[in-house]
């Protein structure tokens, strides 16, 4: 195993944790605009779909890596989107109590 | 591939914003500030890829041709869904992110195929096409049973256990032989077919009622295949969004599961050997009467009481009813009625749903109860109004062992001195089970829309 991977999986272990540690504070009502925000979020395989037709080789290579990258900006751009306007409803109409209820 | 130090940097400080944007997006205050700020660390970790690549023209023109192919797909699709089509609008991001993780593996694994040395990169790759096929698949049929483009109950066949227990062995044992032996590309599309195969039986016998909760899944789902093609390209940024949705996604549909009061296993593969289980539950009350009342009744019942629930659950939403629910809340609170909205952690197609149908129509936040916060006050409230919602009041997950739901916390609209339901017509909730509440001498129906119904009510309340 060399340090290259072994950073790797460390990167992977501590993100779990960190994983874990964000949501576990998220009320209930915001489930909903989270999970579409997280799933904006793994549309950052964008970068990997560009990475592999960058470096592609031959028609079939190139056709894989271009539909990955269009599915991929699908996922990013509509995720964050949709997410948005989800979001924008949250907004208090009424002026807020400061401190807590 | 290892980019130099100072792209190594950009790309942490994107994983920085997912992080922070991630954890902004859990207080209604700053939840849109942190969807915005994970967005700018996409643009920072895409803007960082650039300086990376030395393609050819053609190259460089067809990832132009798919990022102008997809932006606008993704953008329209996002402004044009109604709120009411929002779990199925994330069920297909979820989707085709998954397949665009799948392709990623592939396009790795057929660029330079691997033997059984380089088991580093055979594993992630085999690992992301399996998972982020299943995700896409799966997601698909989430899609359509939620978009009523195919039947919503779980779906079920004799030998189905066979079927999927030899699709899942025909992948371990494909994937064996890429890792270790690298077979090629032949054996790797008989693989991404089989695992597309396999996300959509996964996901054929779950119920429409249940797909939050596998949508959540799915989602862990991608993230997971997101952060194996980080192992891949070699590309930390991956690994940490990946693995960053792969984690909160796997709680978040654990503690989903926990809302409905059924494990997670019990929603998966609950519905597996018991064909005919739902058909004795709604058997039962045929020909029992109940009581059915007018506007001007139930609106004179609502405008004369002291404290009004309102229970809102899918029926409002598809109605398009949340404008008139709140006319008829602001109606009341006119008169001195205090109005409350109690939100079953399930109510509408998922967590939260809800909620972002309210604050669609100017519901104040702090009127939005949740189960917890409100279940003690219904035994002091005068009305309960149910509107669209029936499987979140059901008495029997508390009462009937057998039922489907039984477990399930619920609303204790029960306790309410009077209940008024606002309902279509008398089929039994999306869960397909018969509510004893409807037969309760306490309790009210006012058949029709939603809306019509509402509407109504906020004319003779103002009237009374």
């Amino acid at each position: 195993m060399n340090a290259h991977l072994v950073s790797e999986i460390s990167i992977l272990v501590l993100a779990v944790f960190v994983g874990f540690a964000v949501i576990s504070r998220v009320p209930t009502i915001l489930h909903t605009p989270l999970m579409s925000g997280s799933n904006a979020i793994h549309g950052v395989i964008l970068v990997g779909a560009i990475l592999i037709t960058a470096s592609a080789h031959g028609a079939l290579q190139l056709a894989v890596g271009v539909v990955a990258v269009a599915l991929a900006t699908i996922n990013v751009v509509g995720g964050f989107v949709v997410t948005d306007r989800m979001l924008e409803m949250f907004k208090s109409r009424r002026p807020r109590r400061p401190g807590p209820p | 591939m290892s980019p130099p130090p100072g792209l190594t940097l950009l790309y942490l400080l994107a994983a920085v914003l997912f992080i922070v944007g991630l954890s902004q997006l859990s207080s209604p205050r700053h939840a849109r500030r942190g969807n915005l700020i994970a967005a700018v660390g996409m643009a920072l970790a895409l803007g960082t890829t650039v300086p990376l690549l030395h393609p050819s023209g053609l190259t460089l023109g067809l990832i132009a041709l798919g990022i102008v192919v997809g932006a606008p797909v993704g953008a329209l699709a996002a402004r044009a869904v109604r709120m009411t089509a929002m779990p199925q609008m994330v069920a297909s991001f979820n989707g085709v992110g998954g397949g665009a993780a799948a392709l990623v593996g592939a396009a790795e694994y057929l660029r330079a195929p691997v033997g059984g040395a380089a088991l580093a990169l055979s594993l992630p790759v085999v690992f992301s096409v399996v998972i982020g096929a299943v995700s896409f698949s799966g997601s698909g049929i989430a899609y359509a049973k939620l978009q009523e483009l195919m039947r919503g109950t779980p779906i079920t066949y004799a030998g189905q256990q066979a079927v999927n227990g030899a699709v899942a062995v025909a992948i371990v044992v494909l994937s064996v032989l890429l890792v270790v032996s690298g077979v090629g590309g032949a054996a790797l599309l008989a693989l991404l077919l089989l695992a597309l195969l396999l996300g959509v039986a996964f996901v054929l016998p779950i119920g429409g009622a249940d797909m939050p909760v596998v949508i959540s899944l799915l989602n862990a789902f991608t993230g997971l295949a997101v952060a194996g093609d980080g192992f891949v390209v070699g590309s930390p940024v991956l690994i940490v969004g990946g693995t960053l949705v792969g984690a909160s996604g796997t709680f978040l549909t654990k503690m989903m599961s926990d809302a409905m009061g059924r494990s997670l296993g019990n929603i998966l593969f609950g519905a597996f050997g018991q064909v005919v289980a739902t058909v004795g539950a709604t058997a039962g009350p045929e020909g029992r009467s109940v009581r059915a009342g007018g506007a001007e009744d139930i609106g004179t019942l609502l405008a004369y009481a002291q404290r009004v629930i309102i229970v809102p659950g899918y029926g409002l939403a598809v109605a398009q009813a949340q404008h008139a629910a709140r006319e008829l809340a602001d109606a009341l609170e006119r008169r001195g009625v205090t109005v409350d909205y109690a939100i079953h952690p399930v109510a509408g197609r998922m967590p939260g749903h809800m909620n972002v149908l309210l604050a669609e129509a100017n519901v104040p936040y702090e009127q939005l109860k949740e189960m917890d916060v409100i279940n003690d006050s219904f035994k002091n409230t005068d009305v309960a109004l149910v509107v669209g919602a029936n499987d979140v009041v059901n008495p029997a997950a508390r009462s009937t062992p057998g039922s489907p739901i039984f477990g399930m916390p619920i609303l204790d609209v029960d306790q309410a001195h009077a209940i008024v339901f606002l309902k279509r017509s008398m089929r039994p909730g999306f869960a397909g089970i018969d509510n004893e509440l409807l037969y309760d001498p306490k309790t009210v129906l006012m058949f029709g829309d939603a809306k019509d119904s509402l509407t109504k009510l906020v004319a003779v309340v103002k009237a009374a």
